[in-house]
C-alpha cells in the first residue's frame, strides 16, 4: 500500500511536467520518494502496556532508560488501574499490562491461557497519618489499627493507641480513616492482609479490589488519599509507600505477625518478600509475612506477558524489555520508593521469561 | 405587530415561487431534532440495556437498599440518592436567595448601569470556571471552615441529628456550600432576565398607587418574574445533581446512611466517576442501573419544574 502511494507520487511528480514544481526540487523530490520507499525503514517496534498505577513511575524509568541503549523499541505505559490493565490485556488492547493482584483462574481463561505473570517489582502499603504534634514512628499494634478501621476506635487518644505509645502526647481528636474511593490493587492487598489478621474483619468488610468501609472518607487514587490525609488533621488512611515518601506524609510502625513493631522501609519490605518461595505459576500472595523483621502488608506488582506472541518482534521486544527491568531496571527501583526483587525470584522470573515466543 | 407594514402586508411573485419548492432549511432543522431525540433515546436505551443485568437481580431492592458493596456482589444506593437529592437541594436552599438578591439588585437602579455591568459580568464568571477549580478551591478554603466550625456546631448542637458529630471536612456541607456558589450565576442570570423583562407600565402603575419601591419588587415585580425565577431554580437544581468532579473532591464519597450534614456522603454522579474505570462484572451494570437512575432523576425534576413553570404562568397570567 505505502509502495503504491510513493511510486504514484514519483510518477506524478515526474510525468506531469506541467505541475507547477520548480525541476531542481522536483527531481530532488522524486529522488527522496524512492530513498524512503526502498530503504528499510528503521524496524521500530512500540509496545504498549496499561494497567497498576502503583508502578507507572518507575516502568516509565525503565522505558525511557530502555530506549536509550535500544532506540528501535518504544515502550509506553499508562496506567488506568489494575483491573484495567487486566481487562485490556484479555481483550488484546495492550502487549503487556501491570497489575497489583495477580490474575485469577477465571481471568486466566479468559484471556485463552496466553498468559504469563511475572513478578516486576515489590513495594509496601504503609498506614500514612496526620496527627497533629506526633512524628513518624507511631507504633500501631495489630488490635489498634484493626480497630481503627473496623470504626470501634474513634479518637486518637483511646487506650488501645496509647498503651504502645508511652512518652508520645496523643491528642483528643477523632480519627478520619481515608479509603480509596475507585477499586484499586492497593486496596485488594490491604484487605488482603486485614481479613489474614481479623476475622472480624474478613466478616463484616471482606476482601477486594472494592470494599465498604465501616467509617471514614474516601479519595480517587494514591493521590486523592495521600491530599486527604495531607488537609485532614487527626486523618489516617493507607498509601503505597512510594507516594507516603514522596509526598513526605509520617507513616506508622505497625505490628508483625511474630510480634515486633517494623518500620516501613525498602529494608524491613525486602526482609519481607525473602520469606516467601514463589509457585510455580509466580503467583504468591504475602498476606502476612512470619519473619522477625518482616513489614506486614508487601505484595509484589505483576507484569503480564503473553506466552507466544504472533509477531516475533513483539515477542523480542517484551523480552528484552522485561530483561532489562529484571537487572538495570532493578537497580533503580529502591530510588523511586520500590523493592528491589530478591535473587531468587529474579533467578525465576527470568527463567519464565525465556519461555516466551 | 400591525398587518400591514410593507414587509409582510404584500406577497411578491418571486417569494411565491419560492415557497413552492422544498424548503431544506425546514428538512435540515426537522432532520436535527428527530436525530436528537433519537440520540436521547439511544444513550437512555443502551445505560438500560447494560444495566438489564443488574436490574434483573436487584430489581427495586436496589434502590431501598443500603449496602454498596463490590467486593461480595452487593449493590444498593439509597444512601447514595438520598446524599444526591439532599446535596443539590441544600445547594439550591443556600443559592436561591442569594441569587435572588443579587438579580434583584442587578435588575433595579441602585446603582449606575456600569457598575451594575461590572457585577453581573463578574457572577456570570462564575459560571466559566472549571469544576475542578471549585473542587480545589473548596479542598483549601471551604473544608477547613467546615472543620473548625463544623466541630463546634457540634459541639454545641450535636443533640440535632442534623448537626450530630464528629464533623468531617469532606461533608455533605462542604459539597453543597460549593454547589451553591456553581449554581449562583445560572439563578442570578436567568432570575435577572426574568426581572428586567417585567414590563415598565406595572412598576409605573404600582408607584402610581403609592406603594413604595419594596412594596412593588415584592407584590409586583417579583411575582411577575416568577415563572423565570422558578426555571432558574430548576435549572440550578439539575445542574447540582450531575455536577460530579468538585462535589467527588469534597463529599467524602461514603455511602452510609447519616442524618449529619457534617457528615461524609455521595452522590450518584460522584459514584460513578470514581468507580467505573475498576469496575467489572456485574459491578458495571450496577453502575448503569445508578446511571439510569440519574437520568430519570434529572428527568423528573425537568418535567416537574416544567409543571410548575406552566402552573405559575397561569397563576400570574393576569399581571401581564
Amino acid at each position: 500500500m505505502k509502495g503504491i502511494v510513493f511510486f504514484s507520487a514519483i510518477t506524478l511528480t515526474l510525468c506531469f511536467p506541467r505541475f507547477p514544481i520548480p525541476t531542481m526540487n522536483r527531481i530532488l523530490l522524486a529522488a527522496s520518494l524512492l530513498a524512503s520507499s526502498i530503504l528499510p525503514a528503521s524496524a521500530a517496534t512500540a509496545l504498549n502496556g496499561s494497567g497498576a498505577t502503583f508502578p507507572v513511575p518507575l516502568y516509565m524509568r525503565w522505558a525511557s532508560d530502555f530506549q536509550k541503549t535500544n532506540p528501535n523499541i518504544t515502550v509506553n505505559y499508562t496506567g488506568g488501574g489494575s483491573g484495567k490493565g487486566v481487562k485490556d490485556f484479555i481483550a488484546n488492547l495492550t502487549d503487556f499490562s501491570g497489575s497489583d493482584v495477580a490474575m485469577s483462574d477465571a481471568e486466566i481463561t479468559n484471556a485463552g491461557g496466553n498468559v504469563l505473570m511475572l513478578p516486576a517489582t515489590a513495594g509496601t502499603i504503609v498506614l500514612a497519618y496526620n496527627i497533629p504534634g506526633v512524628q513518624a514512628g507511631l507504633k500501631l499494634s495489630r488490635n489498634a489499627y484493626v480497630g481503627i478501621l473496623l470504626g470501634l476506635i474513634k479518637n486518637w487518644n483511646d487506650p488501645a493507641i496509647a498503651k504502645e505509645n508511652t512518652g508520645v502526647t496523643l491528642p483528643n481528636t477523632p480519627i478520619t480513616f481515608v479509603a480509596r474511593a475507585d477499586g484499586s490493587g492497593t486496596t485488594a492487598v490491604f484487605t488482603g492482609h486485614l481479613a489474614a489478621v481479623s476475622p472480624e474483619f474478613k466478616d463484616k468488610v471482606g476482601t477486594g479490589k472494592s470494599v465498604t468501609w465501616p467509617v471514614g472518607i474516601a479519595g480517587k487514587g494514591n493521590d486523592g488519599v495521600t491530599a486527604l490525609i495531607k488537609q485532614t488533621p487527626g486523618a489516617i488512611g493507607y498509601v503505597e509507600f512510594g507516594y507516603a515518601e514522596n509526598n513526605k506524609l509520617t507513616m506508622a510502625s505497625l505490628q508483625n505477625k511474630a510480634g515486633n513493631f517494623v518500620t516501613p522501609t525498602l529494608e524491613s519490605g525486602a526482609a519481607s518478600l525473602s520469606s516467601v518461595t514463589l509457585p510455580e505459576n509466580l503467583r504468591a500472595f504475602i498476606t502476612d509475612p512470619e519473619g522477625v523483621n518482616d513489614y506486614p502488608i508487601v505484595t509484589f506488582t505483576w507484569l503480564l506477558v503473553k506466552k507466544t506472541y504472533t509477531d516475533a518482534a513483539k515477542a523480542a521486544a517484551v523480552k528484552a524489555f522485561v530483561a532489562y527491568g529484571l537487572t538495570a531496571g532493578q537497580a533503580v527501583a529502591p530510588q523511586l520508593g520500590y523493592i528491589t526483587l530478591p535473587a531468587n525470584v529474579v533467578s525465576k522470573v527470568q527463567a519464565a521469561l525465556a519461555t516466551v515466543k | 405587530m400591525g398587518g400591514n407594514s410593507p414587509l409582510t402586508g404584500s406577497v411578491s411573485p418571486m417569494s411565491a415561487e419560492y415557497r413552492r419548492r422544498p424548503d431544506i432549511f425546514r428538512a435540515i432543522c426537522l432532520f436535527a431534532s428527530i436525530l436528537t431525540i433519537l440520540l436521547l433515546a439511544f444513550i437512555f436505551g443502551e445505560i438500560l440495556i447494560k444495566a438489564w443485568p443488574a436490574i434483573s437481580k436487584f430489581g427495586l431492592g436496589f434502590i431501598t437498599g443500603i449496602q454498596w458493596s463490590p467486593n461480595r456482589d452487593i449493590f444498593a444506593v439509597l444512601p447514595v440518592l438520598i446524599g444526591t437529592a439532599a446535596s443539590s437541594l441544600l445547594a439550591l436552599l443556600l443559592a436561591l436567595p442569594l441569587g435572588l438578591a443579587i438579580a434583584l439588585f442587578l435588575s433595579e437602579d441602585f446603582l449606575p448601569p456600569a457598575i451594575r455591568h461590572t457585577i453581573r459580568f463578574v457572577v456570570e464568571l462564575l459560571a466559566a470556571i472549571p469544576s475542578v477549580v471549585y473542587g480545589l478551591w473548596g479542598i483549601f478554603v471551604v473544608i477547613p471552615l467546615v472543620q473548625k466550625y463544623g466541630t463546634i456546631l457540634s459541639a454545641k448542637f450535636g443533640f440535632i441529628p442534623l448537626f450530630a458529630g464528629p464533623a468531617y471536612g469532606n461533608s455533605l456541607l462542604t459539597a453543597s456550600l460549593v454547589l451553591a456558589l456553581m449554581v449562583l450565576p445560572t439563578i442570578t442570570a436567568i432570575s435577572r432576565s426574568s426581572l428586567v423583562s417585567v414590563p415598565y407600565a406595572l412598576r409605573e402603575g404600582s408607584y402610581a398607587l403609592g406603594a413604595t419601591r419594596w412594596e412593588t419588587i415584592l407584590s409586583v415585580i417579583i411575582p411577575t418574574a416568577a415563572p423565570g425565577i422558578v426555571a432558574s431554580s430548576i435549572l440550578a437544581f439539575g445542574r447540582a445533581m450531575g455536577e460530579t468532579m468538585a462535589v467527588a473532591m469534597l463529599i467524602g464519597n461514603s455511602q452510609r446512611l447519616s442524618w449529619s450534614l457534617l457528615s461524609p456522603s455521595n452522590t450518584l454522579s460522584a459514584l460513578l466517576a470514581n468507580q467505573f474505570a475498576e469496575a467489572d462484572g456485574i459491578q458495571v451494570s450496577a453502575l448503569m442501573y445508578a446511571a439510569a437512575l440519574l437520568v430519570m432523576l434529572t428527568l423528573g425534576v425537568n418535567i416537574a419544574g416544567e409543571a410548575v413553570l406552566r402552573h405559575t404562568q397561569k397563576a400570574t397570567a393576569g399581571l401581564r
